[in-house]
């Protein structure tokens, strides 16, 4: 295909010189979007299996000066309730001490932190696979432990995954544009080359070519030059992706979730070239084909 | 090369007018018909519309009234992807010859072989040959630009004819050449019509149609067709 005989003179054109740049742009914005969306699949994938066979329970301080004891004293029965639901594989209550930790990265580790009449929580492991009715669990902590509440972690991770769903359907819609971008470019090079080259389009129009073996030739020019934008458009974007990776390892303390990009992500954006050729051939063939059909 | 019994048309005309746009009509009411294996004189003054009713026949124009029956086939009822096999039954010699710059003089006398998918062994066994017959040996590789008036129409004709037309079609072939040039130009005609292929020759030169006068004309004037002799 990139070196198949064809007797317009395409190579000379200005739109060799400029479609492989533009293409190159765009494979490079698409390589981009591309590991953006497989990075949050990846979060999200991992945010969801971490958090998956997890509960919390949190159990309120009780006032007083005798607080403190009857507050072991509560998280002690939740631990046994738990631990003997069904389901329930673990539960691991947190004491003081590792709650304060919890809370110093907000808080810090002042002395009146210590004075506050903290919640107590209690880790627990479930089996992801057993299907336990939470609202029920909940209902009887409610009632033999007071204070007590269970916190399945849904809810704010059904708004974080639905945050990172709506940012990875952004980036698709913007691959999409790109694309439909591309195709725009290639539309018009295409009738450019076409209205540059109309004499010896009518000649072989004349002698008998038929529409596709003018068609093939736009094609396979649209291709090689769409190849090749597209490999350099690869090759600009992984230097890219490293330095935001090696970007995001330099911001401490954990703030940001590890990004990583899937292997599958890395095929995906190695398939982009051939993507970006494949448009490039389809569309100036489906262009050339229209531009045909108008002839007698 | 398909040959026809003698006598059977080849193409045919019924009242067809032609005009460019919305300008006056430059054919008007062109009805005639060409017998396969005959040899017309298309002739007329300048203007006359001759370039546009080979035009025409060589299916570069749709009529924008009457019908058009080439090789029994109606075109205006023919779809549009069989119009390329009809276009591969006829050879045409352009006024400007219409040759590639890009390409050698046998890449331009391959393009309709090459156009039908023949192999490039045949291509380069006979494209040579026809090239080496109308003296342009030492030229194979040459650019047309490089070429002289009479080289190029060489390569025209030789373009029009290697594809062993049914019908070729020749507008002012003998417009660029001397009249040595012109008259074994005619001749190569003859010998392909001898060997079965309809000919129409455009010209205005009447002292050529006068020394080949044993061949019947088509007359134009004023966009009609005055007379068929």
């Amino acid at each position: 295909m990139l070196n198949r005989r064809s007797d317009l003179p395409l190579k000379g054109d200005a739109t060799s010189r400029f479609l492989p740049w533009l293409v190159a742009l765009m494979v490079y914005l698409s390589a981009v979007a591309v590991a953006g969306t497989f990075v949050l699949a990846g979060l999200v994938s991992r945010w969801d299996h971490d958090v998956a066979g997890t509960l919390t329970v949190q159990i309120a301080p009780v006032p007083g000066e005798a607080g403190e004891m009857l507050t072991d004293e509560r998280v002690r029965q939740a631990a046994d309730l738990l631990r003997r639901s069904t389901g329930v594989t673990a539960a691991r209550p947190l004491d003081k001490k590792q709650t304060l930790a919890l809370l110093e990265p907000w808080l810090g580790s002042a002395e009146v932190v210590k004075d506050l009449p903290l919640p107590r929580l209690i880790d627990v492991t479930i089996d992801p696979d057993s299907r336990m009715d939470l609202g029920d669990l909940a209902d009887r902590l409610g009632q033999s432990v007071p204070g007590a509440s269970l916190d399945d972690h849904r809810i704010w991770l059904s708004r974080l995954i639905n945050l990172s769903l709506t940012t990875q359907w952004l980036a698709i819609g913007i691959v999409l544009l790109i694309g439909g971008v591309t195709s725009a470019t290639v539309i018009y090079a295409t009738r450019t080359g076409m209205a540059v080259h109309k004499s010896v389009i009518e000649v072989l129009h004349l002698i008998g070519a038929h529409d596709d073996y003018i068609a093939r030739q736009f094609a396979d020019r649209a291709f090689s030059l769409g190849f090749a934008g597209g490999l350099l458009g690869v090759a600009l974007a992984v230097p890219t992706l490293f330095a935001i990776g090696w970007a995001a390892r330099r911001v401490e303390g954990g703030f940001l979730p590890q990004l990583s990009l899937s292997i599958a992500g890395w095929v995906v954006i190695a398939l982009l070239p051939f993507a970006a050729a494949g448009l490039a051939m389809y569309t100036a063939r489906l262009t050339v084909h229209g531009t045909l059909a108008r002839l007698p | 090369m398909r040959h026809r019994p003698r006598g059977e048309h080849i193409i045919r005309f019924d009242g067809v007018g032609l005009r460019y746009g919305l300008g006056p009509e430059v054919l008007q009411d062109i009805t005639f018909a060409l017998p396969a294996g005959s040899f017309h004189f298309l002739t007329g003054p300048s203007g006359a519309g001759k370039s546009s009713l080979l035009r025409l026949m060589y299916l570069g124009l749709r009529p924008t009234r009457g019908r058009v029956v080439l090789f029994d086939k109606d075109i205006a009822l023919t779809k549009r992807y069989e119009l390329p096999a009809l276009r591969r039954r006829v050879g045409v010699v352009f006024q400007d010859f219409r040759l590639l710059d890009h390409l050698s003089a046998l890449d331009n006398v391959a393009l309709p072989l090459r156009v039908r998918g023949v192999k490039e062994s045949e291509v380069q066994k006979h494209v040579p040959e026809l090239l080496g017959w109308v003296g342009l040996t030492e030229q194979l590789h040459a650019k047309p630009s490089t070429l002289s008036g009479g080289q190029k129409q060489r390569v025209a004709i030789a373009r029009a004819v290697i594809g062993r037309p049914d019908l070729l079609l020749a507008d002012e072939p003998t417009g660029n050449v001397d009249d040595h040039i012109a008259m074994r130009l005619l001749h190569l005609f003859e010998e392909l019509n001898k060997l079965g292929t309809t000919i129409v020759v455009a010209t205005h030169n009447e002292a050529m149609v006068q020394r080949f006068g044993h061949h019947p004309r088509l007359h134009l004037e004023h966009g009609t067709v005055q007379r068929v002799s």
